[in-house]
C-alpha cells in the first residue's frame, strides 16, 4: 500500500480552506442515522465526541478512568498556544507554524501544522465560550505568558492548572451531549481489539473493567484519541494507567505506526528516590530560568552541596554551551544530564541526578521574588522529597514526558485503515521529532474541535458503508481473539509480578533507547526484550479472575503490549541513523558532540506496517517535503 | 533523611459490590519514609502477590494530586491528615514507626463500593450533566478577548473550578451531602460572563439530580471543607443557596414565559 496524506495541493496557506470546501458533507438528517465510537476522554477524545454530537451523530465514549473527566490531560500544567497576537509582539499563523517545525527538527509534515497553528485562535475563542478560567489581566483582557525558548508571548493558562481547566471545558460540553442523548459514556471501559469488515473500522470489542463482560460495539468510524505511550518507559511523567494498548492492538488490525522511536525525555523531573517508585512528577522547565545546573567535578563526591567549593563544582551546560547556558532546548539538557551521571558524578544516593541551585539567583533577587516565582514549585518539591529548595539545591533529572511517535495518519487523521481516525497525542502528526512546550493540547483540542468532525463526514458521505451487525463474523473473531488473550494471561500462573516485568522492560528502554541510542545497544535491547515478552507470557502471575474488578489483569494486557511497542521503537532507532530532536543516535554526532541531523538519508517519516507476530514489520516512508522552510542545524553554543 | 517504618495497616477489603466487607489487618515492614502513600500499598501488593493473596485494588491514576481518582479514608479523614494534599501526595514521613493505619473507602450511599477500595463515583457525572456546562457548540464563539472579564472574577471563578471531582466532601460529610461538588460548579459558572444565560436553570437542574442521586441534604458542619483537597470554600455553598433561591423564582418565571411557543 501506498502512503497517501492526501494533502491537498496549493499554496500552504490555502490548503485547508480548499480541503474544506472539497469535503462531502453528511446532510442534517443523516446524521442521526451514524455512530461513531471516541476511544478516550482526554483533551483530543471529550472535545471530538462532544462536537460530533452537536454534530447530530450518535456517538459513544469510552475510557478506563471511572469518569471522563480525568483523562491524563487533566495533568498538563503549563498552558497553550495559541497565534492570537494579543502581546502585539509579531506572533502570527506563520510564526507558530515556523516555530513548531523548527522544535520539532524538521521531522513534521508542513501542511498539518501550518493546518494546526491556523485553528489555534479559534480553540481559544471556544474554550473562553465554554467558561474555562484562563488567566486575566486587571482590564479584564486574556492574559499570556512566555514559554519554551519562542521569542513571542502566545501561551494562554488558567494558574498552573491549564490541562485540568481545559479538558474540564472539554468535559462539560461532553456531558451536555450525554444529557441531550447524543452521546453515551462507557467509562471504567478498556478497548481490547478494533473490529474490521471489509478492511474498514466498523467497531471495537471493549471490557467492562468492573465486572469483566467483553462487549461488541459496531460503528461507522473509530476514533482513538488514547494519548501517549511513554510508560513504556515504566517511569515517566504520565499518569499510571496511561497506555498504548489501543492503537497497538490497531496497529496489529493493519494501521501504520508513524515514527515510534520519537520520544520526549523531559529534563526537569525530581528524580527516583526507591525501587517502590511508581512514577515521576515534573518540575516546570521555567526553573532553569533562574537554577543553575551543576554536578561535582570530582567522581563520587559524597559532601553535602553546601559543603562543594565553587571550584569544585562543574556547571556543565554553561560551560560547553556559552550562549544558552541553562535555557538550551529540553534535548540538550536531558542528554548532557545523563552524561554526566554516567561518568559518576550524578548526586544524590542513588547517583542519577544532578543540583538545580539557586542559591545564586536568591542572593541576586532575593528570596522573596524567587518565591513569588517559583513558591508553588518549591512547595510540590518539598512535599515529595521533604528537601526545602530555600536552603539546599534541587534534585532533578530526565524523565520520560511525551511521545511524539504514534499512528501514522494523513491529513484527514485517518489512518491507513479506512474509518479509523487517530487523534491527540496518539497520532504522530504534529510534532516532529521534538515537541515545544504548550502544544501538545493545542493538538489535542485542534483535532477534537477543528478537523475531525469534518473529514469523519467526509468519510461518513463519501464510503459505502452497509449495516453491520455485531453477529457478524468479524466481530465474533475479535470476541474470541480478545477473549482468547485475557484467557491465555490468566493460566500463566508462573511466578513473577506483571510489575516486575514492567519495570524490566523500562530499564531496557530506558538504558538502550532513551536519551542515547547506538546500533549495538538497540540490538542489544530487541534482543533483551524478546527474551523478555517469552518469560513474560510464561511466568506471569495474575492473581483472581476474569469476572472481576482485577487490576492486576488491566496492566498485565497493557504491559504485554508495552513490551512489543519498545521493541518497534528500538527498531525504528535503528533504523534512524541519524540524531534528530528527542532521538540522538551516538553514530550520528558533530565533533562537538552535538546531535548531527541527515536530511539527505532521514527525511521522511517512517510508517511501520504489521506483518504477523513473529515477522519483521516493514517500513514504508513518507517522505517530507518542505515549500515555505529552509532547514538548518540547529546549534545553541 | 529516609527512615524506614514497620506498620500495621487495617485495610477494607470486600470481593465485589454485593460481597460482605471487613477489615484485615496486614503488617508491613520497612517502608521508606520517602515513598508515597499508594507507593507504600504497591509494597504491600507486591508482597501480597508473592504470597500468593489477591492485592488490595485501589482507585488513582495521575498521582500527582489533579485527576482526582484517588480517595482513600485514612484513620478516619479522607485523603489523610495532610489539608488540601490528596492520597497520592500524601508521604509515608508523614507517620511514625509502629503507627497502626486504618484504610477505608469512600462511603456513601451515591457511591456504592465495587471492590476493597474503589468505589462508583458516577452519580457526579450525572449531576454535571444535568446542567455544569455553557450551552454553546463549536462554531459560535466570538473572538475570545471581546467579552472582558474582570481579573477578580476570572479568579474566583477558577477557586470554584479547581475543584478535581474526587469526592472527599461527600465522604467527609455525615449527610453524604455533595453540596460542595455542586456548589463549586455552579460558583465558577455564575461569576463568568459565559454562565449567566442559564445561570438559574443550571443551579435548579443540578441540584434536583444531587437529590435524584441520593446525596444528603447541608447542615452546615462544613466538613467538606476541611476535606477538600483542592481548597474549594463553603462560601461556594452560600452562594449556591442563593443562586437556588433566586431561581426558584427567575426558573419559573423563564419556563412559563415560553410556554405555548413552539
Ligand atoms: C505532567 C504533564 C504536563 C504536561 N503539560 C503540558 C502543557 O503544559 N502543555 C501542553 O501542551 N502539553 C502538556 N503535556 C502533554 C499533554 O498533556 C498531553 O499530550 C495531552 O493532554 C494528551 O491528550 P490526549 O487527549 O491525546 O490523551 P489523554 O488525555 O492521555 O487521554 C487518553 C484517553 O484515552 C483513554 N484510553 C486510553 N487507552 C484506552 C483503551 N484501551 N480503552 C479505553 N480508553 C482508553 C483514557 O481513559 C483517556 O480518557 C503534559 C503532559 C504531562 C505528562
Ligand atoms: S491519583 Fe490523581 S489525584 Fe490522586
Amino acid at each position: 500500500m501506498s502512503l497517501d496524506a492526501r494533502v491537498p495541493i496549493g499554496p500552504l496557506s490555502e490548503k485547508w480552506t480548499k480541503c474544506k470546501n472539497e469535503l462531502k458533507l453528511v446532510s442534517p438528517t443523516n446524521k442521526r442515522k451514524y455512530d461513531i465510537i471516541v476511544i478516550g476522554s482526554g483533551l483530543a477524545g471529550a472535545s471530538a465526541a462532544a462536537s460530533l454530537g452537536e454534530l447530530g451523530y450518535n456517538v459513544k465514549v469510552f475510557c478506563f478512568q471511572d469518569s471522563p473527566r480525568r483523562a491524563h490531560s487533566i495533568a498538563a500544567q503549563g498552558g497553550i498556544n495559541a497565534a492570537k497576537n494579543y502581546q502585539n509582539d509579531g506572533d502570527s499563523v506563520g510564526r507558530l507554524f515556523y516555530d513548531t517545525v523548527k522544535g520539532g527538527d524538521f521531522r513534521a509534515r508542513e501542511a498539518n501544522v501550518y493546518r494546526l497553528a491556523e485553528v489555534s485562535a479559534n480553540i481559544i475563542d471556544q474554550c473562553v465560550a465554554q467558561g474555562v478560567p484562563f488567566a486575566r489581566e486587571y482590564g479584564g483582557t486574556l492574559a499570556n505568558r512566555t514559554f519554551g525558548g519562542v521569542l513571542v508571548s502566545r501561551t494562554f493558562y488558567a494558574r498552573g492548572q491549564t490541562g485540568q481547566q481545559l479538558l474540564l471545558g472539554a468535559y462539560s460540553s461532553l456531558m451536555r451531549q450525554v444529557e441531550r442523548g447524543k452521546v453515551k459514556l462507557y467509562s471504567r471501559h478498556e478497548m481490547l481489539d478494533l473490529v474490521l469488515v471489509d478492511g474498514v473500522a466498523r467497531g471495537v470489542i471493549a471490557r467492562d473493567l468492573t465486572n469483566g463482560n467483553f462487549e461488541k460495539h459496531a460503528a461507522h468510524a473509530v476514533l482513538l484519541c488514547t494519548g501517549g505511550y511513554s510508560n513504556v518507559f515504566y517511569l515517566s511523567t504520565n499518569a499510571k494507567g496511561c497506555n498504548a494498548t489501543a492503537i497497538w492492538r490497531a496497529y496489529k488490525r493493519g494501521a501504520y505506526f508513524g515514527n515510534p522511536c520519537f520520544t520526549q525525555i523531559h529534563p526537569t523531573s525530581i528524580p527516583q528516590h526507591g525501587d517502590y517508585q511508581s512514577k515521576l512528577t515534573l518540575m516546570s522547565e521555567s526553573l532553569r530560568n533562574d537554577g543553575r545546573v551543576w554536578v561535582p567535578k570530582q567522581k563520587g563526591d559524597k559532601r553535602r552541596p553546601e559543603a562543594i567549593p565553587e571550584g569544585e563544582r562543574d556547571y556543565y551546560l554553561e560551560r560547553k554551551y556559552p550562549t544558552y547556558g541553562n535555557m538550551v532546548p529540553r534535548d540538550v539538557a536531558s542528554r548532557n544530564a545523563k552524561a554526566v551521571c554516567d561518568e559518576g558524578r550524578g548526586v544524590s544516593e542513588t547517583g542519577q541526578a544532578v543540583y538545580l541551585d539557586f542559591a545564586d539567583a536568591i542572593k541576586r533577587d532575593g528570596r522573596e521574588v524567587i518565591r513569588q516565582k517559583y513558591g508553588n514549585l518549591f512547595h510540590m518539591y518539598e512535599k515529595i522529597t521533604g528537601e526545602n529548595p530555600y536552603h539546599t539545591p534541587m534534585k532533578i533529572y530526565p524523565a520520560p514526558h511525551y511521545t511524539m511517535g504514534g499512528l501514522w495518519v494523513d491529513y484527514h487523521l485517518e489512518s491507513t485503515i479506512p474509518g479509523l481516525f487517530v487523534l491527540g497525542e496518539a497520532n504522530f502528526s504534529d510534532h516532529g521529532a521534538n515537541r515545544l512546550g504548550a502544544s501538545a493540547l493545542m493538538q489535542g483540542l485542534a483535532d477534537g474541535y477543528f478537523i475531525a468532525p469534518y473529514t469523519v463526514g467526509h468519510h461518513l458521505a463519501g464510503r459505502k458503508l452497509p449495516k453491520v451487525s455485531t453477529d457478524g463474523p468479524e466481530f465474533e473473531e475479535a470476541l474470541r481473539a480478545a477473549k482468547g488473550r485475557v484467557d491465555r494471561l490468566l493460566k500463566i500462573n508462573g511466578k513473577r509480578s506483571v510489575d516486575s516485568f514492567h519495570r524490566e522492560l523500562g530499564r531496557i528502554m530506558w538504558d538502550k533507547c532513551g536519551m542515547s541510542r547506538s546500533e549495538a545497544g538497540l540490538k542489544e535491547a530487541i534482543a533483551k526484550i524478546r527474551a523478555l515478552r517469552e518469560e513474560f507470557w510464561n511466568n506471569v502471575k495474575i492473581p483472581g479472575g476474569n469476572a472481576e474488578l482485577n487490576q492486576s489483569l488491566e496492566q498485565a494486557g497493557r504491559v504485554a503490549d508495552f513490551i512489543e511497542l519498545g521493541e518497534l521503537m528500538c527498531r525504528d532507532a535503528l533504523n534512524r541513523r541519524e540524531s534528530c530532536g528527542g532521538h540522538f543516535r551516538e553514530e550520528s554526532q558533530t565533533e562537538e558532540n552535538e546531535a548531527k541531523r541527515d536530511d539527505e538519508n532521514y527525511l521522511y517519516v517512517s510508517a511501520w506496517q504489521h506483518q504477523g507476530d513473529d515477522k519483521e514489520p516493514t517500513l514504508h516512508k513518507e517522505p517530507l517535503a518542505f515549500e515555505s522552510i529552509h532547514l538548518t542545524q540547529r546549534s545553541y553554543k | 533523611m529516609e527512615k524506614k517504618l514497620n506498620l500495621t495497616l487495617k485495610i477494607w477489603r470486600q470481593k465485589g459490590p454485593q460481597a460482605q466487607g471487613r477489615l484485615v489487618t496486614y503488617p508491613v515492614q520497612g517502608v521508606s519514609t520517602d515513598a508515597s502513600f499508594l507507593e507504600m500499598l504497591d509494597v504491600l501488593n507486591e508482597e501480597l502477590l508473592k504470597k500468593g493473596e489477591e492485592p488490595v485494588a485501589f482507585d488513582h491514576d495521575c498521582r500527582e494530586g489533579i485527576c482526582g481518582m484517588c480517595s482513600l479514608m485514612i484513620n478516619g479523614q479522607t485523603h489523610g491528615p495532610d489539608r488540601e494534599t490528596t492520597t497520592c501526595q500524601l508521604h509515608m514521613r508523614r507517620f511514625k514507626d509502629g503507627d497502626t493505619i486504618v484504610i477505608e473507602p469512600w462511603r456513601a450511599k451515591s457511591f456504592p463500593i465495587l471492590k476493597d477500595l474503589v468505589v462508583d463515583r458516577t452519580a457526579f457525572d450525572r449531576v454535571i450533566a444535568a446542567g455544569g456546562y455553557a450551552s454553546v457548540n463549536v462554531g459560535n464563539a466570538q473572538d475570545a478577548n471581546c467579552i472582558l472579564v474582570g481579573k477578580e472574577s476570572a479568579d474566583r471563578a477558577m477557586d470554584a473550578a479547581a475543584c478535581i471531582g474526587c469526592g472527599a466532601c461527600v465522604a467527609s460529610c455525615k449527610n453524604a451531602s455533595a453540596m460542595l461538588f455542586v456548589a463549586a460548579k455552579v460558583t465558577h459558572f455564575a461569576e463568568l460572563p459565559q454562565g449567566q444565560p442559564e445561570r438559574y436553570k443550571r443551579a435548579q437542574a443540578m441540584v434536583a439530580q444531587m437529590d435524584a442521586e441520593g446525596f444528603g441534604g447541608c447542615t452546615n458542619t462544613y466538613e467538606c471543607e476541611a476535606a477538600c483537597p483542592a481548597g474549594i470554600q463553603v462560601t461556594t455553598i452560600a452562594k449556591l443557596n442563593r443562586e437556588y433561591l433566586k431561581s426558584s423564582f427567575a426558573y419559573a418565571e423563564e419556563s412559563k414565559s415560553s410556554e405555548g411557543e413552539g
